[in-house]
């Protein structure tokens, strides 16, 4: 990088004095070399390009099937967001490369935290029994629900049994899957994100578009116009550092005189009774430690059996999800602080149903690192909220649908099933084979559109007979090469759109085999 | 039914079949080579803190006193050194958002990520480890541990009321991927290298 690429383009008056104008924003190590942790250090984006509004997720409607190739259409038609979104996730997919290869048991330890779970969630009455047992000795209040509906009500009982009006949140997708942010504003109870991406997507009134990097869609230019409209900043100053700082200003006043902290839950540990969080920016220890009321949201599915097995999943967690060996922060609520109060909420929320579900069970297994979102070319060239759904990536194409199957009918078509994402899954869940699972479902139940159908029926012919199918192939071939582009870049092609089709070769291999191999065969 | 027993005779209802016992976890060799604190601090070093070694007995706060002497309030949870800030009379948490260094001493740290360990024994108040602005850790030589396994073996995670791994100062990087140290909780994060008083005498 040249030395003009690292001059600031313009330094606004930050907020706090020490944050004034680094030279290449992003922090440097002791020998001035660019630091790799968080989900950090990748090349800023020189944004002097001229803005382009960002493009806005999937339509939702009730829960009409979702249009993700629409929304993904749009997404493609901005370039700089999609750009800056593709390399971005691409960067951090290389770094999970790198701490994986770093460490010689990895392949071990994916196959040790698989068993684990598996182990865990096909005796987990057990394990959650155990886990209750442990919280409740330990002074923790214990509650479960069984759906979203049963989480808000119960986590709004405990706020209104306190006069509680105000409540800091550090980033849970359970709470988003339970819609609890929308249920709380119509309970007038202040719900505040404290998660950077979290907390920009809340002032954008837009869901997070990835499990980790909530706000990973945006472009720095998008994230100054927010915070100019919300927070009042210079929507000309684009620098991170003071539209971080301005966020951090405006939040923390909030944390300190909220009534009460939420944080979800990444491992639950049934021997002891530990909610264990991991975050980098230390906003789970905030809600957890500043206000006097303290609540624990808890898929049931995150429970782990004993203490040591922490060490396999943290050794795993963070390395898949952003490639730094650990989150900055790895927090282990046991009991409540003196003077004030902890809750644990288990939810179900269709867990426990999805454990009968001979082929999707193992997506339990998931530890909500993104590490197949960030590798898989669908999400990275669609984003995040054109799913239109909490979950969205590979993981998502598999656990929405048991959420709801005909709202995201649609999901797990959009996949081009090159298997990368079964390959960094961290607990080996065969995320590509249940893709493919549920579209054979989904087909039976005739919940894909009829043109889908119609080609799948075809398609099906074709493969199905082995003569038809090369046929076909030479067909096809010959087609690409003598067809004018009108005809093969068309509406009814979806392949053909935003992508240039392969060069068709004079003779494929199978006519090559034939034509030398096999005669050859014969002749001697 | 309760939802509690609802749900638990859904669990056992839809027990996928098949036995799946508990594997054993080994014991793998660790990451880092023999000098521990060499490791620590070069993994610190990597995720943003810095490590100091003491100065001489007259003064071992030596290395942070720039840090210290610019800071108006400063809050001590260690013997070593009187801040003007006493936890212990603290009636809220949120009266240390004034703070601008924070003296704590680890009950450990890990030589494979850099992470120190505290529990609210250590603190004393949580929430100052995540309001002050800056956190100067003490830590002995003599308390790494090599890896993440050997930490989990400790007995802090089945006693304390609360025990947290910090590595490094709170960081973000949710804007474009720009790392940024100060996202919500300390900006910055200094271990001095000081044998604890027992030990040393």
């Amino acid at each position: 990088m040249s030395a003009d690429d690292l001059t600031p383009r313009r330094t606004g008056d930050v907020l706090h004095r020490e944050v004034r104008a680094p030279s290449d924003e992003s922090e440097r190590g002791p020998g001035g070399e660019r630091l790799q942790h968080a989900e950090a250090a990748s090349k800023p984006i020189r944004a002097d390009a001229p803005r382009e509004p960002q493009p806005r997720g999937a339509r939702v409607r009730g829960n009409r099937p979702i249009d993700q190739a629409e929304a993904a259409e749009r997404f493609l038609a901005a370039p700089m967001h999609q750009k800056a979104h593709d390399e971005r996730l691409w960067d951090v997919r290389r770094k999970r490369d790198v701490a994986a290869h770093g460490i010689p048991e990895w392949e071990e330890l994916r196959e040790l935290a698989s068993r684990i779970k598996t182990h865990t969630l096909t005796h987990l009455d057990r394990y959650l029994e155990q886990f209750e047992a442990a919280a409740e000795a330990n002074g923790v209040h214990v509650h479960w629900a069984e759906d979203g509906a049963a989480h808000n009500r119960i986590v709004l009982d405990i706020l209104k049994r306190h006069g509680a009006r105000s409540l800091v949140k550090s980033k849970s997708m359970l709470t988003e899957e339970c819609g609890f942010r929308h249920f709380m504003a119509a309970h007038d109870i202040d719900v505040i994100e404290t998660d950077l991406g979290e907390r920009i997507q809340q002032l954008d009134e837009e869901e997070p578009s990835h499990v980790v990097m909530p706000a990973v869609h945006k472009t720095r230019l998008d994230v100054a116009d927010v915070f100019a409209r919300t927070l009042g900043t210079d929507p000309d100053n684009d620098d991170a550092h003071y539209l971080a700082e301005s966020q951090r200003e405006t939040t923390r006043p909030l944390i300190l005189k909220a009534d009460a902290g939420l944080t979800g839950c990444n491992f639950a540990i049934a021997e002891t009774g530990t909610v264990v969080t991991c975050t980098n920016e230390g906003n789970a220890d905030l809600s957890g430690n500043v206000p006097p009321l303290q609540i624990h949201s808890i898929g049931i599915e995150k429970l782990l059996p004993r203490v040591e097995h922490l060490g396999v999943f943290i050794r795993l967690l963070s390395r898949s999800a952003l490639g730094s060996p650990i989150t900055q922060y790895t927090s282990h609520f046991r009991k409540p602080r003196t003077g004030s109060e902890m809750h644990f909420v288990l939810v179900d929320n269709g867990r426990s149903e999805r454990l009968a579900m001979e082929e999707f069970w193992t997506s339990l297994k998931c530890i909500r690192c993104g590490a197949c979102m960030n590798t898989c070319p669908v999400y990275r060239r669609s984003g995040g909220l054109s799913y239109g759904a909490t979950y969205s990536g590979p993981i998502g194409l598999i656990i929405d649908p048991t959420f709801d199957k005909r709202k995201y009918s649609t999901l797990p078509f959009s996949s081009t099933m090159n298997g990368s994402c079964t390959n960094v899954c961290p607990v080996k869940i065969n995320i590509h084979e249940q893709i493919f699972a549920w579209r054979r479902v989904l087909a039976e139940e005739h919940r894909i559109p009829l043109l889908k159908q119609g080609m799948m029926k075809a398609a099906g012919a074709v493969l199905s007979r082995p003569a038809a199918y090369r046929a076909a192939i030479q067909t096809a071939d010959s087609a690409l090469r003598v067809l004018p582009r009108f005809a093969v870049y068309n509406p009814a092609n979806t392949w053909g759109k935003k992508r240039e089709m392969p060069h068709a070769p004079r003779q494929s291999f199978h006519a090559w085999y034939r034509q030398n191999r096999m005669k050859k065969e014969t002749d001697a | 039914m309760s939802a509690r027993d609802a749900i638990l005779t859904r669990l056992r209802a839809n027990r996928p079949a098949g036995d799946f016992p508990l594997p054993e976890v080994p014991t793998f060799a660790p990451l880092v080579g023999d000098d521990l604190v060499a490791g620590f601090s070069e993994r610190l070093g990597r995720m943003g803190g810095r490590v100091e070694r003491a100065g001489g007995p007259a003064d071992p706060f030596a290395p942070v006193r720039p840090r210290l002497d610019r800071a108006t309030v400063i809050a001590s949870a260690v013997p070593e050194f009187s801040g003007n800030r006493d936890l212990a009379t603290v009636r809220k948490p949120a009266d240390l958002a004034d703070v601008d260094a924070a003296v704590v001493r680890a009950r450990f740290g890990v030589a494979e990520t850099g992470s120190v360990l505290f529990t609210e024994g250590d603190l004393i108040v949580n929430a100052v480890a995540y309001l002050a602005q800056h956190l100067i850790v003490l830590l002995d030589p003599a308390d790494i541990v090599v890896d993440i396994q050997a930490a989990y073996r400790r007995s802090e995670f089945g006693q304390a009321a609360y025990a947290v791994l910090h590595t490094g100062p709170s960081a973000t990087a949710d804007i474009e991927g720009v790392l940024i140290h100060g996202a919500q909780g300390v900006r910055s994060l200094t271990v001095l290298l000081l044998p604890r008083k027992e030990r040393a005498a």
